[in-house]
């Protein structure tokens, strides 16, 4: 597999075609709630995320944006892996992907936290590429901001 | 633009070949031993051995501070330093004392911007009364400014309670003078546009733009970057006041540049930066400063960089940038044939007339981050993003465009081989 095809991979190329989470909902009234808009000021992508908790459980994620396809498929791959889980789990998984974006296309030793990214695990191949490590971030800075903002974090 | 009854032809095979072989680094390979196709020479070009062998030259052999020393190598300095400032002022129509150095050409943009602000705030006395605004006066740019001939002045009019006002471009990406009458009016005081749109490859109407400034006595300021590389440019025939221009852009070094003015224009400047090098008479309590050029050369000078910057402007001269011109003529009409792909669709003027080899397009379904990943694959450099024109993308209702751009070692072989390339993209991406 040639190094584009490694980046490009099918669940990307899917995800990006018919992302999840695509279209800002309005959170449940008494969840704790909080909206990010993050843009790559480099290529002008941007999104909008809106992420709701219930008691410590992220309980929904909705978002709007335009990108690439990478930051497009890391939206909603993303928005599919941290749904239902715990704020903890979500901060894990925030940082095994950081380490994965940061990995320089070699992946992560740690099995065990690959696999807990599941489709997200697919970005390997984006991290041989330094210009693309920030497309697929955008969504999950978004999260990170909403998280924070929405008060849900103590 | 350009309309001589001999037109010189183009460049032959041979002296193309010639050419691409004084460039180095057009001989490297890139991802995966595929020869590199760089169409990236609007964001900088790459350099001639004779540029990166003055840098060398000058300071293996010459280095030492211009403009003072009783030595020879000053000497020998100051006479490399000022000799480069004669080759670029002869190289845009320009006398010596009208060419400014400057770290590139957004710092010649914020150089004039500054200077009508210290004019506004009272410096310069009576000889700066033309820098001076005054709430409610004008500044007229137009839709298609890179953000280097676009946020200085919003900043200006910030500072000064001047108001910034410009003209639209149409569908093709040309200014509309439609309306010139209404945008350049008795307010206006400044008129400041891009010769070549960075994005779009389109030349502006130099000719009407600087004739409806004079009607009102503005200041008339040329964004000249992607004009001067490209094309025959003579600053005097264009009758602009104030021109900014970059050496990276033109086979020379990274971080010079030049302002040029019109000698009296730069006479009535007030500085902007000040300290070293730029004063006549230093007391404890007030300065007197130095005639232009010296007077906006604040500190030491990136001299070898001016020296590559020289020696590149002989460099095109020699060559003859009539058939630069015509060579790059050619390769634009090559480009925009890309428009002829399925799902292809050029921003900016779909023919080759009265543009220049520079090509920003979308690929319908695929983002142009897309677009470029896949050529990068195939050693194919594009520019992508919104090429620091985001207005412009507006205008245009994308976000995010990919660029190709040529120069003069460019070939008609290379933009075969993108067209090719680019034919795949959809495909790649499974879109219909």
């Amino acid at each position: 597999m040639s190094s584009l095809e490694q980046m490009y991979q099918q669940v990307i190329l899917d995800h990006a075609k018919r992302p999840h989470g695509r279209g800002l909902v309005d959170p449940p009234a008494d969840h704790r709630s909080g909206e990010s808009h993050q843009v790559n000021p480099t290529c002008g992508d941007e999104i909008t995320l809106r992420v709701d908790v219930d008691g410590s459980t992220v309980s929904g994620v909705s978002w709007e944006g335009q990108g690439c396809s990478i930051s497009q498929a890391s939206a909603s791959v993303m928005t599919e892996l941290v749904t239902g889980h715990d704020l903890s789990d979500v901060a894990r998984l925030d940082a095994v992907f950081h380490d994965l974006m940061a990995s320089r296309g070699k992946g992560l030793d740690d099995e065990d936290a690959l696999d807990a990214l599941g489709d997200a695990s697919a970005f390997t191949g984006v991290s041989q590429y330094p210009a693309r490590i920030k497309c697929a971030l955008l969504g999950w800075a978004a999260l990170k901001d909403s998280l924070a903002r929405s008060g849900a974090l103590g | 633009m350009t309309t001589t009854d001999t037109v010189r032809p183009s460049l032959t095979a041979a002296e193309l070949a010639a050419v691409r072989a004084d460039f180095p680094l057009l001989g490297r390979t890139v991802r995966g031993g595929r020869p590199l196709v760089y169409l990236d020479s609007a964001a900088t070009s790459q350099k001639p051995n004779v540029v990166l062998e003055a840098e060398v030259d000058f300071y293996e052999q010459r280095n030492a501070a211009v403009h003072r020393g009783a030595h020879q190598l000053a000497e020998e300095a100051t006479e490399a330093f000022e000799d480069a400032r004669a080759a670029v002022a002869r190289f845009v129509g320009a006398d010596e004392g009208e060419i400014v150095w400057t770290p590139g050409a957004t710092a010649a943009l914020n150089l004039v911007a500054y200077a009508f602000s210290n004019a506004t705030a009272g410096r310069g006395g009576a000889a700066a009364e033309r820098f001076r605004l005054s709430p409610g006066d004008e500044i007229v740019v137009t839709e298609a400014e890179h953000h280097a001939n676009l946020v200085p002045w919003q900043e200006l009019c910030a500072r000064t309670g001047a108001v910034l006002r410009w003209f639209g471009v149409d569908d093709d990406g040309r200014i509309d003078l439609s309306d010139v009458a209404s945008v350049i009016t008795e307010r206006t005081r400044v008129v400041a546009f891009g010769h070549v749109s960075n994005v779009t490859g389109a030349i502006a109407p130099v000719a009407e733009l600087v004739a409806a400034a004079k009607r009102v006595g503005a200041v008339t300021v040329l964004d000249a970057c992607q004009s001067v590389p490209h094309l025959p440019v003579d600053l005097h025939a264009l009758d602009v006041d104030l021109a900014a221009f970059s050496a990276h852009k033109m086979l020379g070094p990274t971080g010079v540049g030049a302002l040029y003015g019109q000698r009296e224009l730069l006479e009535a400047m007030p500085p902007v930066t000040t300290g070293g090098s730029m004063v006549e008479v230093v007391t404890m309590a007030e300065t007197t400063y130095a005639p232009p050029p010296q007077r906006f050369e604040a500190g030491t000078q990136m001299v070898a960089q001016a020296v590559g910057m020289g020696v590149a402007a002989q460099w095109l001269d020699e060559l003859g940038m009539d058939r630069v011109a015509e060579h790059e003529r050619e390769l634009a009409a090559e480009l925009v044939r890309i428009g002829e792909i399925p799902g292809v669709r050029i921003v900016g003027p779909a023919d080759a007339r009265d543009r220049l080899a520079v090509v920003s397009f979308v690929v319908d379904g695929v983002h142009a981050h897309d677009v470029g990943q896949v050529l990068d694959d195939k050693g194919i450099a594009v520019r992508v993003g919104h090429h620091c024109a985001q207005p412009l993308h507006r205008r245009f209702g994308v976000a995010a465009t990919a660029r190709a751009s040529a120069s003069v070692y460019t070939t008609a072989e290379e933009i075969a081989a993108f067209r090719e390339a680019l034919s795949g993209v959809r495909a790649f991406f499974g879109v219909d």
